[in-house]
């Protein structure tokens, strides 16, 4: 749904540019296309990545990863399946509503999901093309770990 | 074709993979066909608004809006940036590196980067309707100082050559 206001605004922007300015349009639309062209074998892998990972990790490994009475070993499981896994919010919310509803606590599901949008395994390959290893490693575990003080505070919240 | 090289070799991992655990293979074949589709799909108008970004935002303007010393207005037009925001993460990075060329604050990017990954709005709306209200709203309240919190602290670890380092390579491409 988002993605087609996305088409709607771009092209609304790119008409307005070549309006005003075909020569700056053609030079925007190859710049974008030079910097898809850059960064197009890492996305491939983190996709590729993203494949085989999601293949072991289906819902049904992931909850009885985090499933009830899995206490804080389940917290650390689900913030670590958040963090190696890619799916998109679509897909990620109602899995996480399913899990819940399979006997998942809320604990666990905030770790899981605050883990999975700011954490990327899999996307580090893009990452340190742009930030540098240091910089990604830093930044990745810095979002682990506040994926635990989300899933507390989720905790304290939800009871 | 050397920068395809890992993409070969993690197309042959999962090959081999396929040939000796057929459903698991043909289902991680299966997922990443869906994600090409996907990326496909919502690619390419986040890498057309980043060469109209490069191409009509002069640097200066950008420098005043959102560089060092732009301040609170700084940070909030980069969480909001971030926020209105389709699309998963990695595309992001690329985004930033435009940012960056612009002239956008090392914490600035950070914050930006933050909101990308955990408070997009249409997800937040899509996450009220699965997991309720009071699930959304606790982790949007608490994920906002988190993502400040988080900038800060890289910005502050990384030392200036580190971070001049980073600006110098957003430059290249």
């Amino acid at each position: 749904m988002d993605s087609y206001l996305l088409y709607v605004i771009t092209m609304v922007l790119l008409l307005l540019s070549f309006f005003k300015d075909r020569e700056k349009t053609r030079i925007a639309i190859k710049k974008g296309w030079k910097a898809f062209e850059n960064i197009l074998p890492e996305f491939l892998v983190v996709i590729l990545f993203v494949g085989a990972v999601l293949a072991v990790l289906d819902p049904q490994t992931i909850s009885k990863l985090i499933g009830e009475d899995s206490g804080l070993t389940g917290v650390v499981s689900a913030a670590l399946v958040g963090s190696v896994t890619l799916i998109p919010g679509f897909i990620a919310f109602p899995t996480a509503a399913l899990l819940l509803r399979a006997g998942a606590g809320y604990m666990q599901i905030g770790a899981f999901i605050s883990a999975l949008m700011m954490v990327g395994v899999v996307t580090m390959p893009v990452e340190i093309k742009y930030f540098g290893k240091k910089m990604t490693i830093l930044r990745n575990m810095m979002a682990f770990i506040f994926s635990f003080v989300v899933a507390f505070v989720i905790k304290k919240v939800m009871g | 074709m050397k920068k395809y090289l890992w993409v070969f070799l993690t197309l042959i991992c999962i090959g081999i993979l396929t040939v000796l655990n057929f459903p698991v293979g043909s289902k991680a074949l299966s997922i990443t066909f869906h994600s090409f589709i996907e990326m496909l799909f919502i690619i390419p108008p986040v890498f057309i608004l980043l060469g109209l970004l490069d191409v009509w935002v002069p640097r200066e303007r950008m420098v005043k809006y959102m560089g060092n010393g732009s301040g609170l207005k700084g940070v909030l037009l980069s969480l909001f940036i971030g926020s209105a925001a389709a699309g998963p993460l990695y595309a992001a990075f690329p985004v930033s590196a435009v940012l960056m060329r612009k002239g956008t604050s090392f914490f600035n990017v950070m914050v930006f980067i933050g909101a990308w990954s955990t408070t997009k709005i249409p997800m937040i709306l899509f996450e009220i309707e699965s997991l309720g209200a009071a699930f959304a709203i606790t982790r949007l309240l608490i994920d906002i100082p988190g993502i400040i919190i988080i900038a800060f602290l890289l910005s502050k670890i990384c030392s200036k050559e580190e971070i001049k380092d980073i600006y110098e390579g957003a430059e290249k491409d």
